[in-house]
């Protein structure tokens, strides 16, 4: 094993949480009470587009325990949005079942509830669009005056002024004109499924001043949030502290809105204010996966290489944007790195809005919505050559010295790796050469029972995204405290980068801390989004201990009168490596009342991009209709494992967190006719079962990449991505017929099959 | 005669409003009313344990008895508690997570131990419900196979895909082999 040098790193150490996590005593927000703490609960709209005529609010501001309501004729003008603000956190108008209407601040719960139940709306209902069908038919209703035709403007601000709106590159004509094979269609994966973690979203604010407030919340990215918060209210002094998120998935990256409605009441009150949604508002009211539906066409050689590929991408972020054009942005990125051979393209995006509960920041971010309905089209290229699927992807994979435009437009060339051995050895643990046999053709038929296959890929440049700065503090004492601003969301990051902190500094993990996530006190982090936490956090966390060590020793040189090359440290202890004793603890060279504190930084680099293949074998019984899932083999090259649990942890995640799933029974439902949601409960809305677990196997290669001292990249946030296209090939495969949508359920393969 | 007669009656009024429950060992008398720590009748299990005890390991996820986050052992039987209301719960003996490690010493239940040591989680929320499942079933079946585990966990949503390693760590405590 490739951690056979080290003392932590690729070794399983308890996670220092775990003894909270399994005693019940980890605090999430829904556990955090403060003196004078009120509960905010929102009106929600039953219509999907209507204009407020009249809100009458005095019973509700007379209930007992009730200590204010607000409209939007009273809320500040707060608005969230891109590319720029355009849904104000309370409006005149409502463009969704679920959206807010009024706010209610009150001394429980239950007070809060009842006094929504008093509010009295009277609404004028207007013509509404359920789908990007109706959003984009002339004269259809519109839901933003300044946005016509129900078409926001392209581009992602955080990303810079060119960032990533379409793949314009070479010349598509003479593309298609090279190729063998071209297939065209439409294809769309558009179930928009929920994330849903367990834990609802939630925020507590404290408003301490006309210029200052304080945010608690289950938050991904505590910086990230409190620039976005800070965009919104223009308040200058905002301190974000993130509580461990009850799960996440990406849509707890910023809890942008729940924590404007906390914000708003408790501006208006002079309390701390929780607003926490019940799990209705969390299906109803919060962050679905973007529809995505792609026209396109797409040349390829015989040999595999693909010539052209051009085309539309239309993207259906329901009733505003929060980040969409930043997904769009990532997910352009990332069909540039799966079809890395393909020098022409010419691929526009429209993000289209529709009067339906908003899509957000999800796992997979733009690439599995854009996988899930280009890789469907591709296939049929691959089909009419006869090419085997996972040939092909392994010849169209970005290479290292090949190009791609990166998110913020900016062309980058990879100096990643080649990831060819992890695909080989993925698709030899899973058997794959025995079970392919050919284009919808199944790889073995039992009575009803149909066994097929199917295989995904997918890979992205965010693992060295955005900006980190970190600190590590020695004390005489020996003990370690690492300074950076990471919220645990179950990846068991805070653990992993402390193993870091204690690898370089040769101390027991438990020797060193992390500090709580808090904007206030610590250095900037974006957060932990995008696999970003093992490369970009971790380089920055290595280089601030690496740092401290070396100041450490420069002290240490005094005292020893040797070079601090020639000293060692270990156990908190100083001696020269030529004479291993004296050994002199780290007090004697500090002292009671000094510490040393070292630095470290991150700067962004796009040109390392991780990978995932999934490989996937389902049984249809074309009786029933019904698909089980019976084999998932995850593999990857992670450089270097640093925690083996957890990282096999995230590779299992891929079934979860509106993954894999949605290409076999995860859906969000839509009423069309009223706009509402028919399955948002967690009995309708289906999600997987202890007893239908399937085989699960993950092959991770740990054959090193450039990017720190532990050459080690993550690939927690891609494990998702492929798995839905991959579904969609073995469920094709076994019926001997190509499904046209997602998600394959009984109903659905049956119809296809011409049986009901 | 007529004084006894009204401290007869305020008596039994207090008896009918209290409900008296063993909460990790220890007897809990709660009021009924709408004062602050009573119990209004429409208070769940969870909510009282929540709220009322501030017992806040159990979780509450969908509060609709789908998700088995709030699963407690009520009798010894795991409920969701979101789904009793506490004035049922008179006479009853309830273990939350809070009463799964030794109360003395705080030592790990062996069942906590083999979740620490398999890292059986990612974001935790789910596992105490799980914890409190798994107790249930290895006092019922203390040598479970693997899909007597599955089966006894089908009701526990996971959402992070904590479940091969939370089988594993539940298989490393049954008692088959022994």
């Amino acid at each position: 094993m490739a951690s056979g040098h080290y003392r932590h790193i690729g070794k399983a150490t308890v996670r220092k949480d775990a003894v909270n996590i399994v005693t019940g005593s980890l605090t999430y927000i829904d556990d955090i009470k403060m003196p004078g703490m009120l509960h905010g609960k929102v009106l929600r709209s039953p219509h999907a587009h209507a204009d407020i005529k009249s809100i009458d609010t005095t019973k509700a501001a007379q209930l007992r325990g009730v200590r204010v309501v607000i409209t939007f004729k009273d809320v500040p003008d707060w608005k969230i949005g891109m590319p720029e603000p355009h849904q104000r956190v309370l409006d005149h108008r409502v463009r969704y079942v679920g959206d807010g209407v009024a706010l209610v601040a009150a001394t429980t719960p239950e007070i809060a509830r009842e006094a929504l139940d008093l509010i009295e709306v009277d609404y004028d209902v207007l013509p509404s669009v359920p789908d990007m069908d109706e959003a984009l038919k002339p004269g259809a209703p519109q839901l933003y005056d300044s946005y016509p035709g129900n078409i926001l403007p392209p581009g992602c601000p955080y990303f810079g002024p060119n960032s990533l709106k379409a793949i314009i590159r070479g010349d598509v004509e003479t593309g298609f004109q090279e190729a063998d094979f071209i297939a065209e269609g439409t294809f769309g994966y558009e179930n928009i499924p929920n994330p849903l973690p367990p834990e609802p979203p939630g925020a507590i604010v404290r408003w301490d001043g006309p210029n200052k407030m304080t945010v608690w919340s289950s938050v991904q990215c505590p910086n990230f949030l409190k620039m976005r918060l800070g965009g919104s209210t223009r308040v200058p002094e905002i301190r974000v502290v993130g509580i461990p998120c009850g799960g996440s998935y990406g849509s707890k990256i910023t809890t942008w809105l729940v924590s404007l409605y906390a914000a708003a009441l408790a501006r208006a009150v002079n309390h701390p204010v929780k607003v926490y949604y019940s799990k209705e508002e969390h299906f109803s009211a919060y962050v679905l996966r973007l529809g995505s539906r792609i026209s396109a066409k797409i040349g390829m050689k015989k040999d595999g290489t693909v010539t052209a590929v051009s085309g539309e991408w239309l993207v259906d972020t329901g009733a505003y944007s929060e980040m969409a054009q930043g997904m769009v942005a990532v997910g352009c990125g990332e069909a540039q790195l799966m079809i890395g051979s393909c020098q022409n393209w010419k691929l526009d995006t429209k993000t289209i809005v529709t009067n339906r509960n908003p899509s957000g920041t999800v796992r997979g971010f733009g690439g599995q919505e854009l996988k899930s309905a280009l890789v469907p089209l591709w296939t049929m290229a691959m089909e009419k050559g006869g090419l085997d699927p996972v040939e092909v992807f392994k010849k169209n994979f970005i290479k290292p010295g090949e190009g791609y435009f990166w998110r913020d437009g900016v062309w980058y060339t990879s100096s990643g790796k080649d990831y060819a051995n992890a695909i080989e050895k993925g698709a030899e643990v899973f058997g794959w050469n025995d079970k392919w046999k050919g284009w919808l053709k199944p790889s073995k038929v039992n009575g009803s029972v149909r066994t097929g296959v199917g295989v995904g890929v997918h890979g992205n440049a965010d693992a060295g995204e955005d900006v980190v700065e970190a600190q590590v503090r020695l004390s005489g004492d020996g003990s370690v405290v690492l300074h950076c601003s990471v919220t645990e969301s179950g990846m068991g990051q805070r653990s992993s980068l402390c193993k870091m902190v204690a690898e370089v500094l040769n101390v027991p993990v438990e020797r060193v801390s992390l500090t709580d996530p808090d904007t206030m006190i610590n250095p900037f982090n974006f957060g932990l989004v995008g696999s970003r936490g093992t490369h970009a956090v971790g380089y920055a966390v290595i280089r601030a201990a690496e740092d401290a060590r070396e100041k450490l020793l420069e002290l240490a040189a005094v005292h020893f009168g040797l070079s601090k090359e020639s000293l060692e440290t270990k156990e908190g202890l100083v001696f020269s490596k030529a004479k291993p004793r004296p050994r002199i603890p780290w007090f004697r060279i500090l002292g009671p009342m000094r510490t040393v504190t070292g630095s470290g930084n991150f700067e962004p680099d796009y040109t390392k991009p991780n990978f995932i293949m999934t490989f996937i074998e389902v049984e249809v019984d074309v009786d029933t209709g019904k698909t089980k899932l019976v084999r998932v083999v995850q593999a990857t090259d992670a450089g270097q494992i640093i925690d083996p649990p957890t990282l096999a942890g995230q590779l299992y995640g891929g079934l979860g967190s509106a993954g894999i799933d949605t290409a076999l029974f995860e859906e969000t439902i839509l009423d069309k006719t009223t706009g509402r949601i028919l399955n948002g409960n967690m009995v309708d809305y289906k999600w997987r079962v202890f007893p239908e677990l399937p085989d699960f196997d993950n092959v991770v290669l740990e054959t090193g990449i450039s990017t720190h001292r532990f050459k080690a990249v993550g690939v927690g946030e891609i494990t998702t991505a492929p798995g839905p296209s991959a579904v969609f090939m073995a469920v094709s495969n076994a019926l001997g017929k190509r499904i046209t949508k997602y998600p394959a359920t009984p109903d659905h393969i049956l119809k296809e099959l011409g049986r009901i | 005669m007529k004084q006894n007669k009204l401290s007869e009656n305020a008596e039994a009024i207090r008896a009918d409003k209290t409900i008296s429950l063993t909460v990790n060992g220890e007897t809990c008398i709660l009021t009924i009313g709408d004062r602050p720590h009573d119990v209004v009748p429409s208070h769940t299990l969870a909510y009282t344990l929540r709220e009322t005890l501030n017992l806040t390991g159990t979780k509450i996820g969908c509060d609709r008895g789908a998700c088995a986050a709030c699963t407690v052992l009520m009798d010894g039987r795991p409920v969701a508690s979101c789904m009793v209301l506490t004035v049922e719960c008179d006479g009853k003996s309830i273990t939350t997570i809070e009463g799964l490690a030794d109360p003395k010493t705080g030592t790990l239940h062996p069942i906590q131990k083999a979740f620490v040591d398999h890292t059986a989680f990612q974001c935790g929320f789910c596992t105490p419900g799980i914890l409190m499942t798994t107790k249930a079933l290895l006092e019922k079946i203390p040598s479970p196979s693997r899909e007597d585990i599955q089966d006894a966990l089908s009701g526990h949503y996971c959402r992070c895909i904590s479940h091969y390693h939370v089988v594993g760590a539940v298989l490393s405590l049954s008692k088959k082999g022994d």
